[in-house]
Parts: structure tokens; sequence; C-alpha cells
């Protein structure tokens, strides 16, 4: 259509005695065209949608937007192109997309999909951002210029040249401009595409970038370019200059959101062996329980996905403390002060909970859906975007350590803990239920791991060996940061987290492994209470 | 759990020894060679079912040579050296004319000298990096002429793609396949920066720094796509960082080959559609055959929701060719079934015949399919005719003078063509 577009509105501005007649050819021509869509063979299509765009009919949105989300069907019986609107129960509510009239809801023999694949996806999602550039809303019009400014068209350019005068969103006009000054470089005189140049030199998107330097690789190297391949290749620099800060800082984040995760995974070991001392292999199999606990939520409430993760969070916390409560009176306090049996014993315990997960679950993975909220990312400008799971689970992370950290200083419970870590004895003379300590504090630590499941179920897949991927990192952080130390952890995680990060664009994720193990190893024998020892008579 | 196991197994037990009793020497047997438990236990046990559901067909329909087919089933648990190890039970204490096997090609190499030394016969049903032609061994699931080549060639022609990233978890199939594609792009002249190879380990979850790679690497202007060899669990969440950070279809498609319909039975599909798989068979593909074969799957696992695979169809293909070989050979004899496997033809679930070649494997139709929001692949492209499985790639420089033919008078699994000889080591 937008290659027509100056001229249908000149004849419709000067001729409207013709217009009503060009229309009704519009139309005709529109719903031939229309009828071929069933018939057409996928490799035929893309002129066809070039076509129909071209008769700028007001349904050409109505006919390619759900061809693009795959809701285009055209029932079997008279090959009506229809867009369905809602599947319930297998019967399909239909819509006519010439007439905009509502059909008789069928079921799914009767309706056959118009095929699409991903070239025709794009090329329609290019013609439908040609026709948002006038829609009303301000971030439709956003996104369609960002597509333009990639994929740039005559049609689309002489459009924006209009549009720039009346356009009264900030962003919208300075993208704009970006998209006339890419055009001036590409095709103005060297005048033009010096000043262009020098505007461009504070842009950060790829597209722009990529016109100049395709604009420096015209230029002869023969040639002293003189100014305009000295201005191009400045603004190059600061572009490639900007670009390597932001990079920085998107290696810093990846770092941190890994140290999270990390810091989730070990938290609860830093209770359970840290405080207390239990060398707990069935760790992780209490991640896996929280994990688990988010699918039961999400199966049991199907309609609240938005919310399962808020509702998991205490329930992942209930069951695998719980559970832990359980294993520590079953088990653990039978086998007190003999760490080789406790090792044993909780690796038993580990294989039972994963093979009770695989008889009652199924051996393959489940799948946790994430909600809207925890997908996408926040652009924070073209290079740089942050996903929001990562974010949140930056945050979450956090949450759970300092609120972890008040309930060990700053409560009763806490105080308990400590003494009966720190001197078991002189607290039972004190009168400290030493025993009821230990099974809460051994169930606080496997809650705190359950609340980590519910974190992992958003990044990894929820499966009966889910645990196992996390306890030997989850050991690591705990050493390295010095055994009962509840910053250590902290440090510790972050610090593991953004070496690897670092380390691993140039590496490769493998390498970066290898390195992070070899230096912790190293580490260790150098420093062998880790990065905060315990202090103190207690500690020897 | 373990009790449940083993009832089954002494029932598994009892019912053999029945049988022996009852059919005594009028059974021919076939062994099954598929992991029921440890890691690949998800994979194969649906490998194992099929084997044992062509088997009851076929008995029901008056067995082979008037006798009646009985499975030997056992379990070498995802364990490689035990592969070779429960392959030489099947063979010297069970005696069976057949194993049908394997999935990892780890495990095939494993099972491979002990079949060339008892002479044995397998049917191997997976998609592999080639590089192998063995006497003993029919491959009847792609090689990467099949799979691997024709997808880089829909890349190339279809969607336009200039900018190629080779993600793969980091063990033999992805490495070799990789190897293969490289040479293969380099002389379609794509310039090497325009290629970048990325392995990760085994259940790989962190794919931020990977994924933001990907999206800079394909943010410079040219069209670019992912072929990914990554394996098993690691797709999800590599799918969900490239639907996380925007990364579209329409903008970087991933072109992977070892996810397929079982694979996609775990995952949250929203963020993956468009996304494309190559492989042989898809369970959309709309035919009476496979309809049928499909209806039968349901019906004899009892659960109608459980999808079918490739993998399944190459084993159903393969179990097909090996009963009509035994009908034309008259006999189970390894190597007068051998002799009579090559040139047998038997029709794919697809549409179109699938015919056994002399370098032992399939030639097969090659289809292209995107993901589709409930789970299942529509078919964009095809191959417009079948494709001849090659068992020694082209590209590679130590294998491309190198064919494999069992038939007289060359009779050698890597005969080279310049110097006429065969060195024997098929592997």
């Amino acid at each position: 259509m937008l290659r027509l577009f100056p001229f249908l509105f000149f004849f419709v501005l000067s001729l409207p005695v013709f217009a009503a007649e060009d229309d009704v050819q519009g139309e005709s021509e529109l719903i031939s065209l229309v009828g071929q869509l069933p018939s057409t063979k996928l490799n035929k299509l893309s002129s066809l949608i070039e076509q129909i765009a071209d008769t700028s009919a007001p349904q050409v949105r109505a006919i390619l937007e759900p061809l693009m989300a795959g809701d285009l069907y055209y029932l079997k019986a008279n090959k009506q192109v229809v867009s369905v609107s809602e599947d319930t129960n297998n019967q399909y509510q239909l819509i006519d997309v010439l007439s905009n009239e509502a059909l008789p809801t069928v079921s799914k023999s009767a309706i056959k999909k118009v095929r699409t694949n991903n070239r025709l996806r794009g090329q329609i999602r290019d013609l439908l951002a040609n026709l948002d550039l006038t829609s009303d809303q301000v971030d439709v019009r956003i996104s369609a210029l960002k597509l333009l400014l990639d994929k740039p068209n005559k049609a689309a350019i002489t459009a924006v040249n209009k549009l720039i005068k009346t356009e009264q969103d900030s962003e919208a006009r300075d993208l704009m401009s970006a998209i006339l000054l890419v055009e001036q470089l590409e095709n103005g005189n060297d005048a033009e595409k010096l000043s262009a140049a020098k505007q461009l030199s504070n842009r950060l998107e790829p597209s722009v970038k990529n016109a100049l330097v395709s604009q420096l690789q015209k230029i002869p190297g023969s040639q002293q370019g003189g100014s305009l391949k000295a201005e191009l290749s400045n603004a190059i620099d600061d572009i490639e200059q900007q670009i390597s800060v932001f990079k920085l800082v998107e290696n810093l984040f990846f770092g941190l959101s890994l140290g999270s995760v990390l810091l989730l995974a070990a938290i609860g070991l830093a209770i359970t062996f840290g405080v207390m001392g239990v060398i707990n292999m069935a760790h992780g199999e209490m991640m896996m329980l929280g994990a688990y606990t988010t699918y039961v939520i999400q199966q049991t409430f199907p309609s609240l996905i938005e919310y399962s993760l808020l509702m998991a969070v205490p329930a992942a916390f209930l069951v695998s403390g719980f559970v832990g409560i359980l294993i520590e009176r079953g088990v653990i306090r039978f086998l007190k002060g003999r760490p080789l049996e406790t090792l044993l014993a909780t690796f038993g315990i580990s294989l039972i909970l994963q093979q009770l997960v695989r008889t009652v679950f199924s051996p393959l993975n489940r799948q946790v859906e994430a909600p809207l909220w925890m997908s996408g990312s926040l652009e924070i400008n073209p290079v740089l975007s942050i996903t929001y799971n990562r974010l949140y689970i930056i945050i979450f992370s956090l949450m759970v350590f300092f609120s972890l950290l008040m309930i060990l200083k700053r409560s009763s419970l806490g105080l308990h803990v400590r003494a009966v870590s720190q001197n078991r004895d002189m607290a039972r003379a004190l009168s400290v239920k030493s025993s009821w300590v230990d099974a809460i504090t051994f169930g606080l630590g496997s809650g705190i791991a359950g609340v980590a499941g519910v974190a992992l179920s958003q990044l990894t897949n929820v499966g009966p060996n889910l645990g196992q991927a996390y306890i030997i990192d989850s050991f690591l952080v705990v050493v390295f940061g010095g055994v009962g130390n509840l910053w250590g952890t902290l440090v510790a995680a972050m610090t593991m987290g953004t070496f690897n990060k670092i380390l691993e664009p140039s590496m490769g994720p493998v390498l970066a492994n290898i390195i992070v193990l070899v230096s912790l190893v190293l580490f260790i024998q150098k420093r062998p209470k880790g990065l905060f020892p315990q202090k103190g008579r207690a500690a020897e | 759990m373990k009790l449940k196991k083993l009832i089954v197994a002494s029932s598994i037990v009892a019912t053999g020894l029945m049988t022996n009793f009852a059919y005594a020497a009028d059974t021919i047997k076939v062994g099954v060679l598929h992991s029921l438990s440890g890691t690949m236990a998800i994979s194969e046990t649906t490998l194992k079912d099929t084997v044992l559901m062509m088997i009851e067909d076929q008995n029901a329909n008056g067995g082979l040579l008037g006798k009646k087919i009985e499975p030997v089933v056992v379990d070498p648990a995802s364990n490689w050296p035990l592969f070779a190890e429960k392959g030489r039970e099947l063979l010297a204490k069970d005696k069976v004319d057949v194993i049908f096997g394997s999935w990892t090609s780890v495990s095939r190499k494993s099972v491979l000298p002990v079949l060339e030394e008892l002479n044995g016969l397998m049917f191997y049903p997976v998609q592999y990096e080639g590089e192998e032609s063995s006497k003993n061994v029919f491959y009847t699931g792609a090689a990467p002429n099949q799979q691997a080549i024709p997808a880089v060639d829909y890349l190339m022609n279809d969607i336009g793609a200039e900018r190629f990233v080779l993600l793969g978890t980091d063990y033999v199939y992805p490495r070799t396949t990789n190897k293969i594609l490289e040479a293969y792009l380099m002389a379609n002249g794509v310039k090497a920066e325009d290629i970048m190879i990325n392995y990760t380990p085994f259940g790989h979850s962190d794919w931020q720094s990977i994924v933001s790679d990907v999206k800079r690497f394909g943010s410079e202007g040219k069209q670019t796509a992912v072929i990914s060899t990554v394996n098993g669990d690691a797709n999800i969440p590599f799918y969900k960082e490239l639907g996380n950070q925007g990364i579209s279809a329409e903008d970087i498609p991933v072109i992977a080959f070892s996810v397929g319909e079982e694979e996609l039975s775990g995952f949250d599909t929203k963020p993956l559609v468009g996304h494309l798989a190559a492989w042989n068979y898809f369970q959309s593909v709309d035919t009476e055959e496979n309809a049928e074969f499909i209806a039968k799957w349901k019906k004899y696992i009892g659960d109608d929701k459980r999808v079918t695979n490739d993998p399944m169809e190459a084993t159903y293909i393969g179990f097909k060719m090996w009963v009509k070989a035994v009908e034309k050979a008259g006999t189970t004899d390894v190597d007068a079934v051998e002799q009579a496997m090559i040139g047998i033809a038997v029709p794919n679930l697809t549409g179109g015949t699938a015919v056994m070649n002399s370098n032992h494997h399939l030639s097969k139709p090659v289809l292209i399919g995107e993901i589709q929001e409930d789970g299942q692949f529509e078919v964009v492209w095809e191959t417009p005719d079948t494709v001849i499985g090659d068992a020694w790639s082209d590209f590679l420089p130590s294998s491309k003078n190198l064919v494999a033919d069992w038939t007289s008078p060359i009779k050698c699994g890597n005969f080279d063509i310049t110097t006429a000889k065969c060195s024997g080591q098929q592997f």
C-alpha cells in the first residue's frame, strides 16, 4: 500500500469525484486477492500479501494481523476467509475478514489454517509497521519507528518526513530524525553526509552503526576522504566507546544475576551446613520440592498464573521446611557428631526424594509457566536491556538474604540458634531446648531452600534432577565464603557469579567454569576457612 | 518403586520362561537394547515400547516365516560400557537374530565391536553425525546430509541467512556436525567472520551471556540464524532466555536438530513459536499411514496425550524392513539378511517410500517444521525428493574420498575412491 501511498494521497485530494469509484475497484480487487489466500502455496504467498497491502483497503489490518498471529483460517466448505476470535471447548468463533461480520461458531474440523512461516510473518510485520506510523498510540508508533530504523523503505521515509512536523512525543520525534539522518547519510551529498554523521555519533542503535560502517567502507582506501572519512570514523569510535561501556555494565548485571542464583541456592545450606554443621546432601532436593510446589500451585489454580509465584513462596517454605524437620527428627538427630554417616544418610534421602518425585509426577520435566510480569525485558537503551526475570530474582535473593539475617540477628529464635551452634552445652545449661532448636533451624534452612526452588523454577527445568545441578555449587559457595558466616555466603556468591561472567565472553562457558573452580581450589589451599572465617574459641 | 520394579521384573522373567516353553525353538528372537533407566530413559523407553508394539502387531498378523517373534528386552541403564556387555549377552546367551537399540552415538560405538566380533545385526534409529558404516549395523536415522545440510540450505535460500551461529552441547555429535556444517558454509561462500561457534556443558542453564552475544552478532545488518545442536534439558532455559531478551523467530530463527515432539511435551511452547526443527518425520504430517500409526501407538500405550516422533518412525521403518528382508531371504541368518536388506523399500509414514541403500543408510525425505503453540510442528518446507543418506561426509577433508558400499565387489564400509583401497576401519 505504501508504495502507492503518495499517489493515492494525491488522487484522493485532487480528484474526489473518482475516489468513490476507485474504492469500489479496490474493494473488488481485495475480494479476489483474499479469495486466493486458501489456495496459494507458501512460496507464492509473499507477493499475494504485498498485493493485499497495496490495495490500501481499510480491511488490510483485519486480514494481516490475524495472519501474523496464526489466527487466520478458512472454511473448508466454501473457502471463506475468517479470523478466529475465540476458541473454547473446541468451538471456534469466526469473523469474516472482509465484512467484519460474526459467523456461527464451528468446530475445528470445519476450518483450516492459512499457513505462514517466519519470512512471511517478518514481511507482514514490516507492512504493518508502515500502517502503524499513524497510529493513535505513542508506543505503537515508537515500535513501528524502531522497526523502520532497522529496515527502512521509501514510502515510510516519505511519510516520516511529513509526520515529523506534527509529532508531539519527543522519543518518537527522536527516532524519526534518526531515520531521516540515516537516509541522508546514505543518499545525500557530501555535505549532508558530513552533518548526518556528526549528528548520529550519539546514537546507539545497531542499524545506525551499520550505516556508518558501510559508508566508511564505500570510501576507497586510496582516496584521502578528507573530513567526511574522519567524521565517519570519529562517529563510529564514539559509538563503539559507549557500547563497550554498556557491555561492561551488562556483564556486571549478568554476573550479579548468576551470583544471586548461587546465593539463593547456597543460603539455605549456609544455615544447615554453615551454622549447624550438618553435611546435608539432600539440600538440592529441598529446592526441587519448592519448584514442584510451584508446579502444583499452578496446576491447582490455573486461572491465577500471575499470582502463582507469590502464593508459591510461602507454600514452598512450608513444604520444604516440614520435610526438613521430618528429616532432622527422623534421621539426622541420631547421627550427631558423625559427619560421614550424616553425609551418606542424607545422600540416601536425596535419592529417595528424587525417586518419589519420579513416581508421583513422572520422570519427565514439568512445565512451570512464567507469569507475564516475569517475561520480557526492560530496555534501557538499544544496546542494554535487562530481563525482568533476572532482575526480580536479584531483588528476591537479597530480600531472602536480609530477612534471614534479621531472623538470626534480631529474633529470639536466632539468638537460640547462635547460642546452640556456638556452645551447645552452655546453651543447654541456660535452659535452651537444643534439640528443639536443631529441628527448627534445619526446618528454616530447608524452607529457605524451598523458596529458592520457586525462583529456580523460573530459570531452569523443573524435573527430578533439579537439585543435583545446584548442590555442588551451593557447597562451594558456603565453603568459599567461610562456614557459618552469612555475609561470607553473600560475598562469595556474588564474586563467583561476576568472575564467571566476566570470563565467559572470552573463554566460553566450559572453560570459564573450569577456571573458577581451579581458582577456588587454590584459594581454599591458601585460606582453608574461606573468605570470612569464624573467629573465637567456638570456632576452634 | 523398587518393589514395583521387582514385581515387574519377575513377572517379565516368568512370562519369558513360559513363552520359552510354549514356542520352544519355534520363535524368532528380537533383542531390544534401549536404556530403561538413567538419563536416557526418557527418550529410549519410548523406542522400546515402539519395538514391542511392532512385534505384537507382527505376531497378530501371523508372525514371521510361520514362527512367532519373541522380544528379549535388556536394560543397559544409560551406562555406555554396559551397552557392550548387554549386547554380548543378547547375542551369545539369548542368541537373538536381530537387535533394535541404542540412542547416543557413544553407546552405539560401545556395542559396535561386539556386533562385529559375534556377527550380530543391529538397527540404529536415531539421527547421528555420520562418519561410520558397519556391515552389522543399519542406520535408519538421518545422516548429516539428511538433516543438517538441508536445514542450512533452507536457512540460506528461504530465510536469506548470511550469518550463522552454531550452538551445541559439548560432545561428539554437535562437534562433528558443526565441523561438517562449518566446512559446508565456507564452501558456500560464508566468511569465517560470519560464523560463530559456541559449546555449552550438558544441562547448561545460564544462557544470558550467550544469548546476548547472539543478539549482538545478529545486529550487524545481516540476516542471522542459529543452528542448534543443544541437547535435551538445556533447551528450555535457552529458548526462555531468547524470548526474554526479545529475540523473535522472525529476527533470528533457531533451527534445532535435537528438539522433537517428545522433547516439546515438557516445554511451555509459547516463547518458541516460529522456531524451527529439521527431521524426517513430524507427527503433524497428514497421511493415512501416519494417522493409523498414531492411533495404534496411543492405543498400545494407553495414553491419549502421548506423541510420536522421528526416532519412532525410524524404528518403525527399520522393523518393517527387517521383516521384509527376512521374508525375502527365507532365513534370519545375519549374512543373508544383510544382503537381502539392500534395496528393500518400505512406505514412509510421511508419504513416499524409504529405500535401504548399499551403504546401510536410508533414502528419506527431509522436512522442516515450525513450532506451534500446541507443541506440534507445522511443515514449512520439504525436499522435493528423498535424500540418500551419506555415511561419509563430502565436506570433511578426511572423509570426502570415502564411500561405503556393502554390495560386491566392494563390500567395504570405508572404500577410498582415489586409492581404491578398503582400510577395514569402519568407525
